[in-house]
């Protein structure tokens, strides 16, 4: 009897997509993954949405406002999310920027950086508006796993996921827990 | 003493942690009598030789279900003290978190990660994640002087430069101003900046913090990834003070 | 202005410094008195000031600018001319007559509060409970109190601070605060000469006198409730260069104003008491640690140590005895509840942050510069006076047994009849609400914040030291009061006067005040709840002192006691946002200058 496959939605908020490259660091083990697992919304896949998924990979923090419906997305479709990462576990680097104003920021990087031509701060209706500061996803939304990590390893993705697929409740080894 | 009483020389001055019997010399901390035994208890904000702290709290411990710090609590013979219990380890947990979401700790960015006590803790610990809202407060870098840099975001108020300052290096460079969560560390310099205070390299004061709010300057990325302190070494092992103070020699070298 | 100009005012203003701070601390050489006059004078502590301070009193900087930045009265950010303090307590506070009078007065001034007008004419600003709690709605105006304060009145405030007039020439009844004492008992009803309880103790001899404190049952009337014979005792014993006699009057607990009574008309008693115990333990040096908010007390106290020194009852060879001297200084805090912990207390004095030690060693082995001292509250001192007069089997006759005596309550809120009430220990809640003039009570907080809150099922409940404890704060919430409203405004107290050394204090309870405002705001879910409870747990267990260790017992009382104030604000969502996030994009919205529906968020 053929087992429906563990459906895995993945995205990169504000983040760097260095989990996701870390993911793939798993090279031919996919292979096996892929026996037991297919996905859904992923960059890994181009789908743009998310069907019914059994887990979300979120990577990267909430820095704007497209960053939350999208993780919002990912909460109402995923049965199971794990904040993926440093910065969707505590905002990580982007979240560096809470130490300024959004002002400041925005005047920082489009009209007083240097080798800045023709300064203005970007404006157009497609744009998604900034947060006036970065927030881990377990802010915004309920968050059922943590993976620390700059970027987890491989051994640590596969650790998670092997856990979910078996039933257990997941957990990483000491040697697995790494916060860079 | 009566002398009709078999005193068991063993017993006489010994505590118990977790039905472990430890001998204690009088006018010794448990903190004291449990690590020169080889029992770990966590702490961050005690160093051997320096005057108990007792404000990090990672050290509670329970003597008979009451909470006591194991840093600054005398010994007393007959204590029956609870401390590797998970209860115990929950509570140290939730206090590292606490510690992590009051400061801005970006572990990936920081050139303590590695060599980081709180890090190490957290990882001992089993914590994933900092679980409370962050604070994001607004916390002043100090990169003035030549050799030593200060960034307060990393800061736990754990007092340890401000000891090392006054107890070994005769000086009184730091201290802690304010109230609440508004305490930050301050330098005792006209200015307030810490190029015009007597702090030098060679002092312990500038290489005693645990984490990465008082760094030496161009000392960063040394060693490579997994042949840093706690790569090579779990925070819960006993005597790691001098490894951790001669860093810029790693003690593998 | 020329260079010349502004070097000659820059010279001006260092001469400025330096002849206010020689002068002050020549009167009175203390760190926080020194920066007090600094603060009214120039209405800040500048870096320069702090320079001065620390050249002249040979501290280091750091330390000067440590204790410039813990206490709340200090700034280093000019002040108005007018420094405004609204208390924020339940009792006395802007809210206390149901119209925010602090929001009035700043519209009508046109300033925010927290913040000081651009013209420097005023600054407004919220404080912890100034100990008016039985006079309505109350204030300080630069330090000193205005009470039962109502619309007209800050209508009048508001004008008179537009228009500049000096404080002497505003309404001089509006300073002008009563004792409402409504029941006096073995303390209040007070008819002794000044000096007989002195003599009786000369008498006793000092070994005797102690004993007859220990006989008595005395248990320290700050709220701790420590065996006073004993602490006394083992400060007699403790050996030290110097012994120090301590009155603690920082009397913070919001909802007490019974020191304030007591500091008022019954001061003689007060010294007279410090002056038994300087006797009993070998003390030549007393100190009366006076909060900040009471200063206004100050000349009144001062004039009463003088007419105690000019009867030979202070100073040398008091009543004549050779070798028998001691004299007692006011030292005034500057605004940090953590100081009425007495450890706390011995750091201020000298002259650093309130940060409470690490105990053991105790202050009556090692306490005031490390010397044997003992601290004991106000009202501890006066029982002992009676004690020493009437004998410890006049006191041990009332009360029970293990809370021998009287104890004098503050009574507020809502009631007919607040005010000083003094009872025998053992005295039922239902009395107390009865005597006052309560009706339809929905709780009871006894003993401040950091005490008990107890519903309608536990009024015959008795005061005491076994039961209910109190350092005498009672304060009464009937049916309208938003129970939820009252937790929050204890965990704000909590929050800003935490002296921040540990970390689950420190942290915990900005936490707790965090969690209680999502769920006061209707923003809370069940997890919230749990999460307070989970916090409450750890702070309250593992806090480095008294103020960490209780600063949870509103909380966790309420959920025990009033789930429902919780449970009807709860949302019914598995999971709320920690954050508005519709406001978290205003920044953007005004940078951007949109409104479009894709600029907010729901």
């Amino acid at each position: 009897m053929l087992m429906s496959k563990i459906r895995i939605a993945t995205t990169s908020l504000a983040g760097c997509f260095g989990c996701h490259m870390s993911f793939l660091d798993m090279d031919e083990r996919l292979v096996a993954l892929l026996e037991h697992v297919e996905f859904n919304r992923s960059p890994f896949t181009d789908i743009k949405h998310c069907g019914s998924c059994d887990i979300g990979l979120i990577e990267g923090g909430v820095s704007n406002a497209e960053n939350v419906h999208v993780l919002r997305e990912f909460r109402d479709n995923c049965k199971i999310l794990i904040a993926v990462g440093a910065c969707a576990i505590n905002g990580g680097v982007p979240a560096m920027r809470n130490h300024f104003n959004l002002r400041e920021c925005l005047e920082e990087a489009y009209v007083n950086g240097a080798g800045v031509e023709n300064p203005q701060i970007p404006n157009d209706i497609e744009l998604p508006l900034l947060l006036d500061k970065v927030h881990p996803i377990h802010d915004v939304v309920r968050v059922d796993y943590y993976l620390p990590g700059c970027p987890p390893s491989a051994d640590a993705f596969l650790k998670i996921l092997g856990d979910l697929l078996a039933g257990k409740a997941p957990s990483l080894p000491y040697n697995l827990l790494h916060y860079d | 003493m009566s002398a009709d009483t078999k005193q068991n020389p063993i017993t006489q001055n010994t505590i118990t942690i977790d039905g472990q019997e430890i001998p204690f010399q009088v006018g010794q901390t448990i903190m004291d009598a449990a690590l020169a035994a080889g029992v770990y208890i966590p702490h961050l904000c005690h160093r051997q030789g320096f005057t108990p702290h007792g404000s990090c709290k990672l050290c509670v411990v329970d003597i008979a279900s009451k909470s006591a710090t194991a840093c600054t609590m005398p010994a007393v013979a007959g204590q029956q003290i609870s401390n590797n219990t998970p209860a115990l380890n929950e509570a140290r947990k939730t206090i590292t978190q606490m510690l992590f979401i009051e400061g801005n700790h970006i572990c990936p960015s920081c050139e303590k990660c590695g060599d980081c006590t709180l890090q190490a803790m957290a990882y001992h610990l089993g914590m994933l994640d900092g679980h409370f809202p962050q604070f994001f407060q607004r916390r002043e870098v100090d990169a003035s002087h030549p050799t030593v840099m200060l960034d307060r975001d990393r800061c736990i108020l754990c007092e340890l430069c401000v000891r090392a300052s006054r107890e070994v290096d005769g000086k009184n460079v730091f201290e802690i101003a304010g109230r609440g969560t508004n305490a930050h560390l301050i330098v005792n310099s006209a200015s307030g900046k810490l190029v015009d205070s007597d702090l030098e390299t060679s002092d312990m004061a500038a290489h005693i913090c645990p984490v990465g709010a008082i760094l030496i300057k161009e000392s960063g990325y040394k060693v490579p990834i997994g042949q840093r302190i706690f790569d090579l070494h779990k925070v819960s092992e006993i005597g790691l003070e001098k490894i951790i103070l001669t860093k810029m020699k790693h003690a593998d070298e | 202005m020329s260079t010349g100009g502004s070097d000659l005012n820059s010279s001006n203003m260092t001469d400025l410094l330096r002849s206010v701070i020689s002068r002050v601390y020549a009167e009175s050489p203390n760190v926080l008195h020194v920066l007090y006059a600094l603060q009214r004078q120039f209405l800040h502590i500048s870096d320069e000031a702090v320079r001065e301070v620390a050249v002249h009193l040979d501290l280091p900087i750091s330390q000067v600018d440590a204790v410039v930045e813990f206490y709340s009265f200090f700034h280093k950010i000019p002040r108005g001319r007018y420094d405004l303090l609204f208390s924020n307590c339940t009792s006395c506070g802007y809210m206390a007559g149901g119209v925010d009078l602090m929001a009035m007065f700043g519209r009508r001034l046109e300033i925010a509060a927290g913040s000081t007008r651009d013209d420097g004419l005023v600054s407004m600003d919220q404080t912890s409970c100034i100990g008016m709690c039985d006079h309505g709605a109350a204030l300080l105006v630069n330090g000193m109190p205005i009470v039962s304060l109502d619309v007209a009145m800050i209508t009048r405030i508001a004008a008179l601070v537009e228009a500049a007039t000096p404080l002497e020439d505003w309404p001089a009844e509006w300073f002008h605060v009563e004792d409402s004492i409504r029941v006096s008992g073995l303390l209040l009803k007070d008819d002794l000469s000044e000096d007989i309880s002195l003599r009786a103790m000369l008498a006793h001899g000092a070994a005797g006198t102690l004993s007859e404190i220990v006989q008595s049952g005395l248990r320290g009337r700050g709220g701790a409730g420590f065996s006073t014979g004993m602490k006394w005792q083992l400060c007699r014993d403790a050996q030290g260069a110097a012994h120090y006699v301590v009155c603690n009057a920082d009397e913070g607990e919001p909802g007490t104003f019974k020191d304030r009574v007591l500091l008022h008309s019954y001061a003689d008693r007060l010294f007279e008491g410090m002056t038994v115990c300087a006797f009993t333990i070998g003390a030549k040096q007393g100190y009366l640690y006076l909060r900040g908010e009471y200063r206004y007390l100050l000349p009144h106290l001062q004039t009463v140590l003088a007419r105690r020194r000019e009867l030979g009852l202070l100073g040398g060879d008091i009543l004549g005895q050779p070798g028998f001297s001691f004299d007692i200084d006011i030292v005034v805090g500057a605004g940090a509840y953590i100081c009425g912990e007495e450890s706390a207390l011995i750091e201020s004095l000298e002259g650093k942050r309130g940060i409470p030690r690490v105990r053991p060693p105790f202050p009556v082995t090692h306490g005031y510069l490390g010397q044997p001292t003992v601290v004991n509250n106000v009202e501890t001192f006066i029982a002992a006076v009676h004690i020493v007069l009437r004998g410890s089997a006049w006191f041990k006759a009332v009360g029970t047994e293990k809370s021998a005596g009287s104890k004098i309550l503050s009574v507020s809120g809502d009631c007919a009849a607040p005010g000083i009430y003094e009872y025998p220990f053992g005295v039922t809640i239902r009395q107390v609400l009865d005597d006052c003039g309560a009706e339809n009570v929905q709780a009871v907080q006894v003993g401040g914040p950091s005490g008990t809150l107890i519903n309608s099922a536990e009024f015959d409940r008795k005061l005491g030291f076994d039961d209910l404890s109190t350092g005498g704060s009672l304060m009464i919430f009937n049916q309208t009061r938003d129970l939820l409203a009252v937790i929050v405004n204890f965990a704000h107290f909590f929050a800003h006067e935490s002296c921040g050394f540990c970390t689950p204090c420190r942290v915990g309870t900005i936490l707790l005040k965090n969690g209680l405002d999502k769920i006061a705001c209707g923003h809370g879910t069940r997890y919230d709840l749990d999460e307070m409870q989970r916090i409450a747990a750890l702070v309250k267990c593992r806090s480095h002192c008294g103020l960490g260790q209780t600063a949870a017992n509103p909380i966790l009382d309420g959920l025990q006691h009033f789930p429902q104030a919780f449970e009807q604000r709860l949302v019914h969502r598995d999971y709320e946002p920690h954050f508005d996030l519709d406001a978290a994009l205003e920044e953007a919205r005004q940078v951007s200058h949109r409104d479009d529906t894709a600029a907010h968020i729901k």
